[in-house]
């Protein structure tokens, strides 16, 4: 599973990109979220508070309940500020 | 419809004046240039940089101005988004809405800022004397992108 990261989550990471062989239990994007956050270090630093953390599968927003599948594209970033 | 994401500046002038050439259907048309103020939370802003979500983001937009055509009769439409390191004064930002009476394009305009706002992804950090900064998304901002919402 390719997840991606912006802003000060990318930051964070310490990287802007990655493939992941998550376990089948991360099976929503909250779950997934879970599980780079007990990874520690950055994860831990970028996913302490999900609230501030958005994201989106396949290029659109999803809500922390949306399910994910092996293939799907997962990108975590923070409330967007645009315009 | 044209959708853009760009580095370099535009000319508002020109893409006023392209979205309505050879056209007599059209009797309105409304623009909203965005521009990088160069004050922040008391301080002197040096830069501000724009990153994206290259692909998402042209895909959201294009959603947005389907969005807007779909709730007003809209003779076109015109975003254009700069990206990258912009300095105080600079154009960050162009939404063009052209139809045949103003109040569709003056609404039209107005709801394609409120949900590029809160839907677009793009994330601003400002350069300030006190170092650098992401700006963060404003409550008020989800407000008004949510006036338009309907249940």
């Amino acid at each position: 599973m390719k997840v991606l990261y912006f802003a000060w989550v990318r930051q964070k990471v310490g990287r802007g990109e990655e493939v992941v062989d998550a376990p089948s239990e991360a099976a929503t994007v909250g779950a997934l979220a879970q599980w780079l956050q007990a990874r520690g270090g950055g994860y831990a630093e970028a996913f302490a508070d999900l609230k501030r953390v958005r994201a989106a599968v396949n290029q659109e927003h999803v809500g922390f309940d949306a399910p994910i599948k092996a293939g799907d594209e997962v990108a975590f970033f923070p409330p967007v500020t645009g315009g | 419809m044209t959708v853009k994401v760009q580095r370099e500046d535009f000319d508002p002038g020109a893409e006023i004046a392209r979205l309505h050439a050879g056209r007599s259907d059209i009797g309105a048309v409304v623009s909203f240039v965005g521009l990088v103020r160069g004050e922040s939370h008391g301080e002197a802003l040096r830069s501000m940089t724009l990153e994206h979500f290259p692909g998402m983001t042209e895909r959201e937009l294009e959603r947005i101005a389907d969005e807007a055509r779909a709730r007003w009769s809209l003779q076109g439409v015109t975003v254009v988004h700069r990206i990258g390191e912009l300095k105080p004064g600079e154009r960050i930002v162009l939404v063009v809405t052209a139809a045949a009476h103003r109040r569709a394009a003056f609404e039209a305009g107005e709801f394609l800022m409120d949900y590029l706002k809160t839907r677009a992804p793009f994330w601003k950090r400002e350069l300030r004397p006190s170092g650098e900064h992401w700006v963060e998304a404003r409550g008020s901002d989800d407000e008004a992108a949510a006036r338009w919402r309907r249940d």
